[in-house]
């Protein structure tokens, strides 16, 4: 549901699509507060450095996807935004990859 | 003159001015916060030896933050659905829910910088802190400016509500794109410094 929803109607047909929505919403914190108790769970086992990075990381990644999807609602966005995000994607990785390559002996953080 | 597309779509975006405007705020966060990460990684694999962030920090209590700032992404993702539904006093409720769990927040991480400034931990004692503070210091004004905005809807800039319910609705949505924004950094935060 996006405000351009809300900018041609906020009829009756709405208020169910509505309440499908606030249950998604109520999932998707159960996911989140789930997750973050796998986050600090794993991190009381001490695993090595990279293992314990690449973890953290996927299950950030997991979290963040779930509040862009569901909550900022970009699985049902215009293309617009889309293009908009791609390209701030790729500067992003570039952002990323500049210090790593910095790094002669391997990526991995010490 | 009125200001144009904010409650009508334009015909070439498909958007109203407002949803790009706010995407393209967004994405320019994305960058700055991006500096800061790359920054952060720069100096972690350039320093001989790096402390894991408990060594310093109190995990529980970030714990507790981020417990915090999600539920305050629900209640202010339940906000805009109130004004969805057309339910005015419920939107109250979740904003003002939003605003506290907000305040709830920054009061959390007072207590932490009290901390580490009694006990001599300041960012010049070493990189570690040094990026820490950046870091938290940052996202914690963009959760300050966030609750100022959301307060506005809550209170004087709910007028708009009596009369033009659509574009209020919008102007919500948008002001919780950006709080969902700040819940989204600190979801990468807290594992990066916190638990590594």
């Amino acid at each position: 549901m996006t405000s351009d929803h809300a900018a041609t109607s906020m009829t009756s047909d709405h208020a169910v699509d509505i309440d499908k929505h606030v249950r998604v919403y109520i999932t998707v914190f159960v996911a989140l507060m789930a997750l973050t108790i796998v986050t600090v769970a794993v991190s009381r086992y001490h695993l090595p450095v990279p293992i314990a990075v690449t973890v953290a990381l996927i299950v950030a990644t997991i979290k963040g996807s779930l509040v862009a999807c569901y909550f900022m609602h970009l699985i049902s966005e215009k293309k617009l935004i889309y293009a908009v995000l791609s390209l701030t994607v790729v500067f992003f990785i570039a952002l990323i990859a500049l210090p790593v390559l910095t790094v002669h002996d391997g990526f991995w953080i010490r | 003159m009125d200001i144009p597309y904010t409650v009508e779509v334009r015909r070439d975006t498909g958007l109203t001015n407002g949803k790009i405007g706010i995407w393209l705020f967004l994405a320019s966060e994305v960058m700055l916060f991006g500096a800061l990460f790359a920054s952060y990684i720069l100096i972690r694999v350039g320093a001989p030896s790096w402390p894991r962030g408990d060594t310093f920090l109190d995990v529980p209590l970030a714990t507790l933050n981020t417990i915090v700032l999600i539920a305050s992404s629900v209640t202010m993702v339940m906000a805009w659905a109130s004004l969805m539904r057309r339910r005015f006093g419920t939107f109250r409720i979740y904003m003002g829910g939003t605003i506290l769990l907000g305040l709830v927040f920054l009061v959390v991480k007072y207590f932490e910088y009290s901390h580490h400034f009694h006990g001599g931990e300041l960012p010049r004692t070493h990189n570690f802190l040094a990026i820490y503070f950046t870091l938290t210091g940052l996202h914690g004004l963009h959760v300050l400016g966030g609750m100022v905005v959301n307060a506005y809807f809550w209170g004087p800039g709910a007028k708009l509500w009596k009369t033009n319910p659509v574009w209020f609705t919008n102007r919500v949505e948008h002001s919780g794109l950006f709080w969902h924004f700040v819940d989204l950094v600190w979801i990468f935060l807290f594992p990066t410094l916190y638990l590594l």
